[in-house]
């Protein structure tokens, strides 16, 4: 495959003493989906959030299409191409669905236009409706995000970070507490984003990310210690060790 | 977000809006302006029926930062003292056209919001309040402290408004029917420039702030420059209202600038409703009626307001108006 889309080089986070990752470096390239897992507290949602300048890294760096991000500010981020969602859902409870998701849209379009009656860009409404008809939302288009099933709040926040049209979409446990039937829906929608853009995917549920995965980075105690397909993860001894005994149902 | 205790969430709450309510919302400027064109013969006097003009101004105004963004300031008396002060100083020590001088207070007053603004927006939650409240504070010591220019704790005087040359003719500005109709043009004027802000896409981006500033932030949304906006617009419309006062009352007392003024602008809003466009003008109204009315019966008129107050907060958090569009009318 051609130049990696992201790479991070000897990335360190340290919150006072504690130290939530050390010497992280890795690649992704274009187009595939990767997984990132390891127990609690193993710096999975502190790398997420190097990765979508939520935090600054202590040190090292991370590299995006060839650019250094030093000093990216959060919200440019989705502007270059990275977007994410949120392990705890994440949208805007009072807006309508289809608001949240058009004013996602508007962020990539006018953001500072006091002026213009916000009706008239018509292309974002458009734009927002093939999001929602992405992930299967359209019926729910005028309903108040707050009153929806907890699965399509999940989905509903997919919506709003695809919006964008990211190169890369980093999602954090997309089927944190949902069903067998409702996990089973968000893995479809997974697939088929796979297909257009870098997923990276922090998840818990062993089964979905052997099967989604094209590759698996394994984080412990903030280092990465493995790093492969999910056939090499499975069979790696290191990474038994550390799993052993929690019982996640692959080892 | 704000903390919880400070955050009144003003939340469009209906599923689906009521034919009334879309209507009400569609024509709220020319609906608002006739409402405007009434009130005066409605008020037991002209003016109370000005005042209601100016604070509903001013509310509404404030509701732009309180209501849509979702910031508590205590600190925008500071721009309607502002706004009051330069005017009054622009036509009595200066001999400046008032139309003129009007202008000069409401562009003071924009900056001294985009000054506080800069500083207090850097912090969120109570602490925001707590800046905008000791800036504002400030802004009043610095009144008081110099009495060549506002006449210290007299207030300012000397710059009355006898006749206003509109388009041509000359309107006798101390009868109170025109000064109430001139006066109106501002505050229609302030209405429909809100309204635009609300209707534009700047305003589904504070709304989304208010919403939920971290994922707005994630879409790509410049969270600080946002509020800085807002806060901004915000000031100015309240300094249009200052210097509408200081035309009215051909005087600025010191305590427009003070924190009570600050709290009565957050008690109007709370009391129409920080949830609609026009609720925080009911409020402004309903608080001065309530005023005029108690003022009558008892010196301690503010017990039986701030007894009111407490009651909606509690039991009708959406407000006056707010409570009247979403329960009334659907």
């Amino acid at each position: 495959m051609n130049a990696p889309l992201l790479a991070v080089n000897d990335i360190g986070v340290r919150f006072g003493g504690f130290v939530a990752l050390q010497g992280v470096t890795t690649e992704f390239r274009p187009g595939r989906v990767t997984s990132i897992i390891g127990p609690n507290g193993a710096g999975k949602s502190t790398f997420f959030n190097v990765l979508s300048g939520v935090l600054t890294p202590s040190s090292g760096s991370i590299r995006f299409k060839g650019d250094d991000l030093k000093g990216t500010k959060q919200h440019e981020f989705v502007h270059r191409g990275i977007a994410r969602s949120y392990q705890i859902t994440n949208i805007f409870p009072d807006l309508s669905v289809h608001e949240n998701v058009r004013v996602a849209a508007q962020a990539s379009r006018s953001r500072y236009n006091i002026w213009t009656n916000r009706n008239k860009f018509t292309e974002l409404d458009a734009k927002a409706d093939a999001a929602l008809e992405a992930v299967g939302l359209v019926a729910k288009r005028d309903e108040t995000a707050k009153f929806l099933a907890h699965g399509q709040q999940r989905a509903l926040e997919i919506a709003i970070a695809l919006i964008s049209n990211p190169e890369v979409l980093l999602l954090d446990e997309p089927t944190a507490g949902m069903g067998p039937e409702e996990t089973k829906e968000m893995v479809a929608l997974l697939e088929k984003l796979a297909a257009e853009r870098t997923i990276l995917l922090v998840e818990h549920k062993m089964k979905m990310i052997l099967g989604l995965s094209d590759r698996i980075l394994v984080l412990h105690h903030g280092r990465l210690i493995a790093d492969g397909s999910p056939r090499d993860i499975q069979t790696d001894p290191e990474v038994r060790r550390v799993y052993l005994g929690q019982n996640d149902g692959y080892a | 977000m704000t903390s919880p205790a400070l955050t009144v969430s003003p939340s469009a709450s209906a599923r689906k809006p009521a034919r009334f309510k879309s209507l009400v919302t569609k024509y709220r400027v020319p609906l608002s302006i006739l409402a405007l064109c009434l009130l005066p013969w409605l008020l037991p006097s002209k003016a109370l029926a000005v005042n209601v003009l100016i604070y509903g101004t001013v509310a509404v105004g404030y509701n732009l930062l309180f209501g849509y963004t979702g910031l508590l300031s205590f600190g925008h008396a500071a721009f309607v003292g502002t706004g009051a002060y330069i005017t009054g100083i622009a036509i009595g020590q200066f001999g400046v056209p008032w139309y003129l001088a009007v202008l000069m207070g409401v562009i003071g007053g924009a900056l001294l919001a985009f000054v506080m603004g800069a500083l207090s927006t850097r912090t969120r939650g109570i602490y925001f309040s707590m800046v905008t409240l000791a800036l504002a504070q400030l802004v009043y010591y610095v009144a008081l402290q110099t009495p060549s220019w506002t006449g210290g704790e007299n207030g300012l005087r000397g710059f009355t408004v006898n006749k206003i040359n509109l388009f041509g003719f000359e309107i006798n500005f101390l009868d109170p029917v025109n000064k109430y109709y001139v006066l109106m043009m501002f505050a229609a004027l302030a209405l429909w420039l809100v309204s635009r802000i609300l209707n534009s896409p700047f305003g589904a981006a504070i709304e989304a702030i208010r919403e939920n500033e971290r994922r707005a932030r994630t879409c790509g949304y410049n969270v600080e420059r946002t509020k800085l906006l807002s806060f901004t617009l915000s000031g100015t419309i309240c300094a249009l209202g200052g210097t509408m006062s200081a035309l009215h009352l051909a005087f600025v007392a010191l305590d427009s600038l003070h924190y009570l003024s600050s709290g009565m602008i957050v008690m109007m809003t709370l009391l129409g409703g920080a949830s609609s466009f026009f609720g925080p003008f009911i409020g402004a109204l309903v608080f001065l009626v309530m005023e005029d009315v108690f003022s009558l019966w008892t010196s301690h008129w503010q017990i039986i307001v701030g007894s009111i107050f407490v009651l909606f907060v509690l039991f009708l958090p959406k407000g006056i108006w707010g409570t009247f569009l979403t329960k009334v009318m659907r």
